[in-house]
């Protein structure tokens, strides 16, 4: 026999009651929404021409709201700074040495991620695509790298590293700064360069996320070192 | 929307719910990362079926990629670590 603790009781009837009254409420307001909502697809398609892409998502994401991406791209920088104040790299030992297949394949996968991540910031100008999703490919191919060869990519910090984790949102702000400079508002891009300009941005925020990504995945501050 | 589309469908949405109270109540924290994974993937899946290959693609490669690979990397440095379990035992 199970004892009957009446305060149980209570909590278990008042959770019951909670999802009851919660479904309700959420069945009752999808029942509520209109079939169609245009939200602010009408006023994001009339402002299309002036983009300088023709995918809506990258349109919105570096243009019409460029601002917030550039915030994003900053708060990625800031994860990699935490990780890095945590203590240094220590790429856990290898268990054993990989096999020639599983060598073989990541040396034949890697190229052809990059290659594929390149296709897709080209492809993010005018359907699915972009700097986040190209940078998370690429990301990938340096996490695989480091799961499979660790010892032979050697991750050190220096002036390039830092130049490649800065690239994204640096490029970002210095478009910015320069569209200020020249008399516009901020990240208002001249309605002729605008497609050059967000390729650029989104070419500089695929290393830059990618590399960031990859260390993430590292974990740690990377030792100095000179060659890099 | 055809018969098969609603199978499809539904059976997506079970297995992502699933998945998702696996994640949230599993007891082995591997299970709960690779079922983690797998989520992202579904989840992914249903992007795609809303229409939205853009976020689709996101959830792929960041959902299913990126942050799996990152869980099983803190998972892997939790085994070397001293266990926080038994400090919770040791609690009890």
């Amino acid at each position: 026999m199970i004892k009957t603790d009446p305060l149980r009781f209570i909590a278990i009837l008042l959770a019951l009651l909670t999802i009851v009254a919660f479904g309700h409420m959420l069945a009752w307001s999808l029942w509520t929404l209109p079939p169609e909502a245009a939200g602010l697809s009408l006023i994001v398609n009339e402002k299309m021409p002036e983009s300088g892409v023709d995918a809506q998502v990258t349109a919105i994401l570096l243009n019409f709201r460029s601002y917030d991406t550039l915030l994003e791209l900053v708060v990625l920088l800031v994860a990699l700074l935490g990780a890095w104040y945590l203590g240094k790299l220590h790429l856990p030992p290898q268990d054993s040495k990989p096999g020639l297949v599983l060598e073989g394949l990541v040396r034949f996968l890697v190229p052809v991620m990059i290659l594929v991540t390149g296709y897709i910031l080209w492809l993010g100008s005018h359907a699915a695509g972009g700097a986040f999703q190209a940078g998370a490919l690429l990301a990938g191919a340096g996490v695989l790298m480091l799961v499979v060869i660790a010892e032979k990519v050697a991750v050190r910090d220096g002036v390039r590293l830092r130049a490649l984790l800065v690239a994204g949102p640096g490029v970002f702000a210095l478009v910015a700064g320069g569209l200020m400079l020249s008399g516009k508002l901020m990240l208002q891009y001249p309605q002729q360069h605008a497609g050059s300009l967000i390729l650029l941005i989104e070419a500089a925020s695929t290393l830059t996320i990618g590399i960031t990504l990859t260390l993430l995945f590292a974990g740690g501050r990377p030792h100095r070192g000179k060659t890099d | 929307m055809s018969l098969l589309d609603w199978l499809f469908d539904g059976l997506l949405g079970l297995t992502m719910l699933w998945l998702g109270i696996r994640v949230v109540s599993g007891a082995e924290l591997l299970n709960t990362i690779m079922s983690f994974i797998g989520l992202g993937i579904l989840m992914a899946l249903a992007w795609m079926r809303l229409g939205a290959p853009d976020v689709a693609l996101a959830e792929a490669a960041l959902g299913g990629g990126v942050t799996g690979a990152l869980l099983l990397a803190a998972f892997n440095r939790l085994k070397d670590a001293p266990s926080v379990q038994t400090e919770q035992d040791d609690k009890d």
